[in-house]
């Protein structure tokens, strides 16, 4: 097996994206892309609606494969190799933990929606399973309102416990990167605070990054921020710079300041 | 203001009486058919016995029973759903998981559309050249069920591709970021949570087949058979054949022989139906998300 | 930095694997059907090449296949049976399946709706032996008695047997053009004060209009294609019908009721292919009108959005 490209320069640099443009069905979402994301940290991704945050993240892992009409142009180096050239991109997706805008409980059991990785990659053993899930869904903060009730269906939780169901997923799929998109839109105030903590813990482990829609969010958590305007990348800085006023450019600064969006 | 309400009480009028209109024209379709199943029932009645559904016809074929038929006809729905279940499922799955918006695609619906479309007397003629003459099968229970199973595959497809479709595409998602292929997901997610409306499907289906004559007449139903078949190979006796032949075929049979097969068939295939029915009904009762 | 991760372990082979299988599933739709028309071409194409005169077939009204010294093959009276037959059957089943679908799709709710969607499924489910039985034994002698005619078995019989048989179909088809009408139409002409009845009738039906073709083109295939009900109720005699009350031969019904009594290879079993040869493409020519029409009726309101299925060629 060739290694396509070369290994990236710095291994500090867990993605590491040169001129992407991203197009459905020829029309441009986003375009001119050239950012740097760092390894074991939280990297924040801001901007309005539409501006092509998530077309980002699915570039990234590669769900343009799944998607009718995205085609993809430009480069996505993860950990140093382009994803274009995985051979198997689903072997690339499990490196990837996703958490979506809405919460997706699959509708089988919280235990199975927790071991269901594990068991895709041929797990079998209930007492190894059995720890996957426990480990996980304590680390996503929501082993103890469920611990009782594992044979209940997932899809069936309430939507601040299946986002943190959906967060054990992408834990049990042991990630070295994390992308979340928005995921705080449809869970309570409570809940976004406990994952947050959970998201401040796991930074040393895996990489963040973390598209959200409340710059206040990126502000807590992420050491660099990037601003998509419109399918452009405005600019990435670091993240208390951008609040204090010492952004690139103008609009970034009246973004943060809550003057549009 | 008064030309108003004027026009108003005028307009309800009317529209009621649309309204009648329309419930009248609903019921002409429905009602002439529950006369005719009362008719059906009453004069059929009568006939049906234990010893008419459990023995074999005798006196060439205007006493006795109809078991040779009722035989057949399992036979024919059997091998018929072994051929085609997992030939519509996979197209289904090919349909709903797997196509792109292309050409290839569209020309399979066409071909699904025209499956579906063709006159079943052409499919028995397909049967017969195909099945009975090339492939050498001889006019045998193997060759009328491929040629059923031809004629019926659009049901399951397009029964199967409707309950794939009932599953939210963010499920499929979520798996698919996780790193499932999508054959695992369709395991793991799709068809559990669709194999009840596939099965459904497949009731269906088996109401088609067990009601369809043409097809089977010349690829291997035969009008009298003294014997049960013994494998696909063999003829068969099959019920609606059987309905065709004593009410048309033979003479002297007395009245009440093809109402009761008529009775008997028309009950195989609205219980099949309303089972199909009742299903949906209990599925759509049971939400999952 | 290596990547072992990158292999293609056994779950990619699986599912190249399930991949492969299931588009051989639906590549068989079109191998059947081409199949189809492979086979009877086959069985079919010694009369078509060196028999068929096609004056004599589409314009001679006599079919007699079984002339020991002067066997002629004019498909005229059979196409004229099918023709009347069928169009009698529209002429029934068209305005009260339009008109069922109306109140199906727009006046009833709840548990009505759902009853009679559910009684029409239902009527769709009859064997099609059931009704040429019912056509043979309740509606003949019903007919003498009414009409006053000696034979029963005529195009009026098998004309409304058809119908109520391809009614089914047109309403079930009828009402999803009326269900795909987006209700913001609705709710845009009653605000503007109109009555039910006016927005159906100037906003909904012709909003729907392609769809009500395609349902109407899809009874009319049922009704060309119908053998059995055919067979049983049309009186079975080769006739260019004049009345209602004259008995004919469809198309169908000749080839199910000769065919069993043909050579294999014979003229006259070649003919009754050639004839299904015309039926194929007759109802193949129909079923793409109606699919144009049913896309033409859903493109109207499609919006623009991602497809769940992409192709995927890891």
């Amino acid at each position: 097996m060739s290694t396509a490209a070369p290994p990236s320069a710095d291994s500090d640099c867990a993605i590491d994206v040169v001129d992407l443009a991203i197009r459905y069905h020829g029309q441009l979402a986003l375009s001119g892309v050239t950012l740097k994301v760092p390894a074991h940290d939280i990297f924040g991704v801001i901007g309005p609606a539409n501006s092509g945050k998530t077309s980002f993240l699915r570039a990234v892992n590669r769900m343009d494969l799944m998607t009718a009409g995205m085609e993809v142009s430009g480069s996505v180096r993860v950990e140093g190799r382009d994803v274009r050239s995985w051979r198997n991109p689903y072997a690339l997706r499990r490196r990837i933990g996703v958490v979506f805008p809405l919460p997706v409980g699959l509708p089988m059991t919280i235990y199975e929606n927790v071991a269901l990785s594990s068991r895709l990659r041929g797990t079998r053993n209930k007492a190894d399973l059995d720890v996957i899930v426990e480990r996980c869904l304590r680390r996503a903060a929501l082993w103890d309102e469920v611990k009782d009730r594992l044979d209940s269906l997932g899809s069936l939780l309430s939507g601040g416990q299946q986002q943190r169901l959906t967060i054990a997923r992408a834990l049990s799929q042991d990630p070295s990167i994390l992308l979340l998109d928005e995921f705080s839109i449809a869970v309570d105030p409570v809940t976004t605070m406990r994952i947050e903590e959970v998201l401040s813990e796991l930074k040393s482990e895996m990489t963040i990054v973390l598209v959200t829609n409340l710059v206040q969010q990126a502000r807590r958590l992420a050491s660099q921020t990037a601003f998509f305007l419109t399918g452009e990348l405005v600019e990435v800085t670091e993240t208390e710079a951008m609040f204090e006023g010492a952004a690139q450019d103008p609009r970034t600064t009246a973004y943060v300041e809550g003057k549009f969006g | 203001m008064f030309e108003a309400t004027e026009r108003n009480r005028r307009n309800r009028k009317v529209e009621g009486l649309f309204r009648l209109l329309f419930l009248w024209m609903t019921c002409m379709l429905i009602l002439p058919v529950a006369l005719i199943l009362g008719v059906l029932i009453v004069r059929g009645g009568p006939a049906i016995s234990w010893e008419f559904l459990f023995t074999r016809p005798i006196n060439n074929m205007t006493a006795g029973g109809i078991l040779p038929a009722l035989v057949g006809t399992v036979w024919l729905v059997v091998v018929a759903l072994i051929a085609s279940v997992p030939v519509g499922v996979a197209a289904a799955l090919y349909l709903s998981e797997y196509a792109p918006d292309n050409r290839l695609t569209r020309a399979i619906n066409l071909a699904i559309i025209n499956l579906a479309g063709v006159p079943s007397i052409v499919h028995a003629l397909f049967g017969l050249g195909a099945f009975v003459i090339f492939f050498r099968f001889g006019t045998s229970i193997l060759a009328a069920s491929l040629t059923l199973a031809i004629m019926t595959l659009p049901v399951v497809i397009v029964a199967t591709r409707e309950s794939l479709q009932t599953v939210p595409l963010a499920f499929r998602e979520a798996c698919w970021n996780m790193g499932a292929t999508r054959w695992q997901t369709i395991r793991k997610v799709v068809l559990p949570n669709s194999v009840s409306g596939i099965l459904t499907g497949v009731i269906l289906e088996v109401s088609r087949t067990a009601g369809e004559t043409a097809p089977i007449m010349f690829t291997g139903a035969a009008v009298f058979m003294p014997f049960l078949p013994q494998g696909v190979l063999d003829q068969t006796m099959a019920m609606s054949l059987h309905l065709f032949v004593i009410s048309t075929q033979v003479p002297d049979v007395p009245e009440h022989m093809p109402f009761g097969v008529a009775l008997v068939l028309i009950s195989l295939v609205l219980a099949m139906n309303g089972l199909s029915i009742a299903f949906r009904v209990y599925l759509r009762g049971r939400k999952k998300w | 930095m290596t990547h072992a991760a990158d292999r293609r372990d056994l779950a990619w082979w699986i599912d190249r694997t399930m991949q492969v299988l299931v588009l051989a599933g639906g590549l068989s739709a079109i191998v059947f059907i081409a199949g189809i028309f492979l086979f009877i071409t086959r069985e079919g194409a010694g009369f078509v090449f060196d028999r068929f005169d096609f004056r004599e077939f589409f314009f001679s009204p006599r079919w007699t296949p079984t002339s020991n010294h002067n066997p002629t093959y004019g498909a005229l009276a059979l196409i004229a049976g099918t023709a009347s037959v069928t169009g009698l059957a529209m002429v029934v089943s068209v305005p009260f399946s339009l008109g069922a679908a109306i109140y199906i799709g727009e006046f009833a709710t709840g548990r009505v709706r759902e009853t009679l969607k559910v009684l029409v499924e239902l009527l769709a489910a009859i064997p099609s032996v059931v009704w040429g039985f019912i056509g043979l034994s309740i509606m003949n002698p019903l007919i003498i008695q009414v009409f006053d005619v000696p034979v029963g078995l005529n195009v009026l019989n098998s004309g409304i047997i058809l119908g109520l048989m391809a009614a089914p179909i047109m309403t079930t088809i009828a009402e999803d053009a009326l269900k795909a009408v987006p209700d913001g139409y609705r709710e845009a002409a009653e605000a503007m004060g109109a009555t039910r009845w006016q927005v159906t009738f100037k906003v909904v039906l012709p909003a729907a209009r392609n769809g009500l073709v395609a349902a109407t083109l899809l009874g009319v295939g049922r009704g060309f294609g119908e053998t059995m009900a055919v067979l049983m109720a049309s009186g079975h005699s080769v006739n260019l019908p004049t009345s209602p009350f004259d008995s004919v031969r469809a198309l169908t019904a000749t080839i199910a009721a000769e065919l069993g009594e043909t050579a294999a290879g014979s003229d006259h079993y070649q003919a009754l292919f050639t004839l299904g040869i015309f039926l194929f493409i007759v109802t193949f020519a129909i079923n793409l009108a109606a699919d144009v029409f049913v896309r033409g009726g859903r493109r109207k309101y499609r919006r623009r959005g991602r497809r769940p299925a992409a192709s995927a060629n890891p």
